[in-house]
């Protein structure tokens, strides 16, 4: 199964995602922002992340940035997980290396399908 | 997507084709809570008596320094008791009330088995009691050989547990 | 309401409230601050949308849309002030803090499993609707447009997809996009590999293929689209239908939605480069404030302090370790011994006392809520009141602050309604219109001092003495002292206040604070000048996780009395016991008259009652008043952590907590306070009998 990380300020949030994710045998790690992200994302490797957008501190566009620039996550899958993905909002999220987007509210089958399709 | 759309929360059942049951006698009947409940299975062990609790709370004990109540299932049923000792078994579960989870024992006679039961084998409880007291089934899983009744254990443990 | 909920849903339900309520604060603190700055900062806006955002996010996640629906509309009209569009006027932000009530009514509904007024959640929602429509049409993310339903009859449709080169850096895989296809129907596929560069050239980070067919199927062009809606710019892409003699249907090549279109896409769409792109508006990093009472967030250097002392203790560990051999136990070794359990202890100490910090949090969580209070407060009073607050780093333990928040609410309304006057009194008097009411917290010994500061006129001594009398608390001729004066200010049901107004002067109050403090551990102290201003000091012990305890025994189980609460024990005499109108024992003790307790009876041992003739009481001070417990046995005295009985059961009158012993079993806490109550409870229903 798939290491998997969520990065998400809303501790209720987020661990909706993850632990749906554990309960479908992922191994999941899980982040506040996008700094705890990063660094988590520098000391282990993992096949797919999941970020929020809206988050203190650092915020999920400059974490896709800054994470594309390690070479180890060059091609890694980053799916956005927000509550809305106005154009505009897509079109930069897609520029700084987001691979796709899941709309809020999280539909837990919903995310488990768009993972498989992403891990194929 | 509109963000307004209420959560389908239908959508977790597509996994659960059937349930594992835990299943324990209690006077001679055999019961059943779902097997993701259940904590740990223990002997008994006196509990310390709270003051001020229903007859079929009969204390608290500690489990791995945790303060967790013990409760008499056949009392909350209704059923006559029994006398505790060494082959009395307490199966430690996570009940849900409030909106929070607590962890406590619940007392049954005898271990029995951990069934598979499909989920097209329970059917809802017949309703014989009279409608102000909730039956404490949520179903019963029809086997061929047997039957379980599978226990709400929110329902019988959830909420009257809360002293206020 | 009812919800329908997963297990899973459900068990995070609790943390989403809780997020949320801190949410609300941050979001009231921030709308406040908006009101009183003069130009709207755009970072305090950022900030406030961002909360609003979240909670909404939040919200729809749990399948509570009403909730879900409000935040929406408080997040549309903050974002009309993000863009410029409109300004927080403080309509406006009266509006938005209307919203925040709303929010949070809604939210203790549902945590209660209570309903809440659909009516006038409607009417808030229509209001900031208003609100945000009064700007320039703000343009508002449009829905996601439907797809008209489409035929579903078998339909052919030729591509051509051609990945720009970087595709493979934003994650997504043209395989994993090309299967998805295929899932859709049959599908014929080349590839183009003209784009391919020599093996030396070839990066293997980039995208050199190209693909062409066909997909034959009951499929529309927007399910077609839709796979490929992930990668729209970063390839091109083009679809065309394919009608039965191989033409191709112009009509097709229009896009089926109103979304920029697709296909056939002409110009070369510019290659994204990461870090190019405008820098995004950082959010200023947030400090402490952040973390929430459920939740604890820990200073690293908490942490390596830890690490120190648990380094001590591994040291004091090799250095008893030594001494074991098989060398005679001579006084030398004894002496080392004696002196490495020395260490040893002082290392467990310290190691306790950090460990309890941890559970410590800065009051400013606390104190938070505050501007709010006394901003609306204020204006109901039609009092100018600048609130100032200081300490608000100070940290407490969290229990203590849970248990804060009523008292100082209290204490602060009464400042705002007795203490400070009017605008024209406080002219008239030589002071400043604006009045002060300050919030401050401080450590003092071993104590944290949390205090609240008023300037206003001062607790009228001579009217609490009459008013004193009248209500028969004082007798005609007692002039009382200062400490008597207080006790007078706590008295159950006092208050000098002429009529009761709905802010304060119920009478209840006072008298629940100092209940409340002294069940921390605490007391409350008034200092008071009148025309100058109160000062009301509220005296809280560090942490509450360990008591020294004393154990008791009665029957066959053993209990805990804090023994801060213990004045004496006494071995009773039988001939100092009065039974009191047949049904009570009380003891004299020197000239003090004390009701007695049978312990047996409070905590429902069953079988033996204490006998007086072989009891010892233990004499307690539960409100200012003596009560003596009766006891088989006293044990010994120890400390012990308090562990909570309601996080699995629920709160039980009498007990303080539960605690684990020395052998694992499980003891309680008595909670004297709550035992007096008892007490008096039961007497009262048996005077009724008796009557």
């Amino acid at each position: 199964m798939a290491k998997i990380m969520t990065v998400d300020d809303s501790v209720s949030l987020r661990k909706l995602v993850a632990q749906t994710l554990a309960g479908a045998g992922h191994d999941v790690a899980e982040a506040a922002n996008g700094a705890d992200a990063l660094s988590t994302a520098k000391q282990k490797t993992f096949d797919l992340i999941i970020s929020d957008l809206n988050m203190p501190g650092m915020d999920g566009l400059s974490f896709v940035r800054q994470l594309r620039q390690l070479a180890a996550y060059r091609t890694v899958p980053v799916l956005i997980l927000t509550t809305e993905m106005d154009p505009a909002k897509k079109k930069e999220a897609k520029e700084a290396g987001a691979t796709g987007w899941l709309v809020k509210p999280f539909d837990p089958s919903q995310l488990l399908a768009t993972i498989r399709k992403v891990l194929d | 997507m509109s963000e307004l759309n209420p959560m389908t929360s239908g959508t977790a059942k597509n996994a659960a084709e059937s349930e594992q049951l835990l299943t324990f006698i209690v006077d001679g009947q055999e019961y059943g809570v779902d097997i993701l409940r259940v904590q740990e299975i223990r002997g008994w062990s006196a509990p310390m008596p709270i003051p001020q609790a229903p007859a079929y709370i009969k204390g608290v004990i500690n489990i791995r320094g945790d303060v967790v109540p013990i409760a008499d299932l056949r009392e909350r049923l209704g059923l006559p008791t029994l006398p505790y000792g060494q082959t009395t078994v307490v199966i430690v579960l996570r009940v849900l009330g409030g909106a929070r989870e607590r962890v406590m024992g619940v007392i049954v006679d005898a271990m029995s088995d951990v069934t598979n039961v499909p989920t097209g084998a329970v059917k809802a409880p017949p309703s014989f009691h009279d409608s102000s007291e909730p039956s404490p089934a949520r179903g019963i899983a029809m086997l061929e050989e047997k039957m379980i009744t599978i226990l709400d254990v929110d329902r019988i443990f959830g909420e009257h547990v809360v002293i206020r | 309401m009812t919800l329908q909920l997963t297990d899973l849903q459900r068990q995070l339900l609790g943390t989403f409230f809780e997020e949320s309520f801190e949410g609300l604060e941050q979001l009231e603190t921030g709308l406040l601050a908006l009101e009183r700055s003069s130009k709207a900062d755009p970072e305090t806006i950022n900030d406030v949308f961002r909360v609003a955002h979240s909670i909404k996010g939040g919200a729809g996640s749990f399948g509570l849309a009403a909730i879900s629906r409000l935040a929406h509309e408080m997040e549309t009209l903050l974002d009309g002030f993000r863009a410029g569009a409109l300004s927080p006027t403080p309509d406006a932000l009266s509006l938005l803090l209307e919203g925040v009530d709303g929010l949070r009514g809604m939210l203790e509904a549902t945590r209660d499993e209570r309903g809440y007024s659909e009516e006038s959640l409607g009417r808030l929602c229509e209001r900031l609707k208003a609100a945000s429509a009064r700007s320039a049409p703000h343009p508002a993310a449009p829905a996601e447009p439907q797809s008209p339903p489409a035929a579903r009859s078998e339909r052919t449709f030729a591509f051509r997809f051609e990945p720009h080169s970087h595709l493979l850096e934003s994650g997504n895989e043209p395989v994993r996009l090309l299967r998805e296809l295929a899932r859709l129907g049959a599908l014929k596929l080349e590839v183009d590999r003209s784009r391919l560069p020599g093996l030396r050239a070839l990066e293997p980070n980039l995208c050199y293929l190209g693909w062409h067919g066909t997909l034959r199927g009951a499929v529309t062009l927007a399910e077609i689209k839709e796979v490929f809606a992930w990668v729209e710019g970063d390839a091109d892409l083009e679809v065309t239908e394919v009608v039965a003699d191989g033409a191709v249907t112009p009509a097709a090549r229009q896009p089926t939605t109103n979304e920029e279109p697709v296909a056939p896409k002409t110009e070369a769409a510019p290659a994204a480069t990461p870090g190019a792109a405008n820098a995004p508006a950082a959010t200023a990093a947030r400090g402490d404030a952040e973390a929430g009472l459920g939740s604890i967030r820990v200073a690293v250097d908490k942490i390596d302090l830890l690490m120190n002392m648990v380094g001590e203790l591994v040291i004091t560990q090799s250095m008893l370790g030594e001494l074991e051999g098989d060398g005679p136990l001579d006084a030398h070794r004894v002496e080392r011994l004696r002196e490495g359990l020395g260490l040893l202890a002082r290392n467990t100490r310290s190691l306790q006392e950090s460990v309890m910090r941890l559970r410590s949090m800065p009051i400013g969580i606390v104190f938070n809520r505050f501007p709010r209070l006394v901003h609306d407060l204020g204006r109901q009073l039609g009092k100018e009141v600048e609130l100032k607050i200081a300490g608000q780093n100070t940290e407490l333990d969290k229990t203590v602050l849970e248990k804060l928040g009523d008292p100082l609410v209290h204490l602060v309304r009464n400042s705002l309604d007795h203490g400070i006057e009017a605008p024209e009194l406080r002219r008239a008097a030589g002071k400043p219109e604006l009045g002060t009411l300050e919030l401050r917290a401080y450590h003092r010994g071993g104590d944290i001092v949390v205090e609240v500061v008023d300037d206003g006129k001062g607790i009228d001594r001579t009217r609490v003495i009459a008013r004193a009398r009248e209500m028969g608390i004082l007798g005609p001729d007692e002039e009382p002292g200062e400490d008597a004066l207080r006790d007078i200010l706590f008295a159950p049901g006092f208050s000098t206040a002429k009529e009761v107004t709905n802010v304060s002067g119920r009478g209840v109050g006072m008298d629940v604070v100092r209940r409340n403090v002294k069940s921390l551990g605490g007391d409350v102290f008034v200092d008071t000048t009148p025309g100058r201003g109160t000062r009301i000091s509220l005296r809280l012990p560090l942490t509450l996780a360990i008591i020294d305890g004393q154990l008791i025994r009665v029957g066959v189980h053993a209990y805990v009395v804090p023994l801060l609460s213990i004045v004496e024990s006494v071995q009773v005499e039988p001939r100092r016991v009065t039974r009191f109108q047949g049904q009570r024992d009380i003891y004299r003790l020197r000239d003090e008259l004390i009701p007695m307790m049978d312990l047996c009876e409070v905590l429902g041992v069953s079988g033996q009652r204490v006998s007086v003739d072989e009891a010892l009481m233990v004499v307690v001070e539960a409100d200012g008043e003596h009560v003596g417990l009766l006891v088989h046995e006293l044990l010994a005295q120890q400390q012990v952590v308090v562990k909570s009985l309601e996080s699995n059961y629920g709160r039980v009158e009498g007990l303080a907590g539960a605690t684990i012993l020395g052998d694992g079993s499980v003891s309680f806490i008595l909670d004297v306070a709550g035992i007096g109550r008892l007490m008096r409870r039961s007497h009262a229903r048996e005077g009724v009998r008796a009557a």
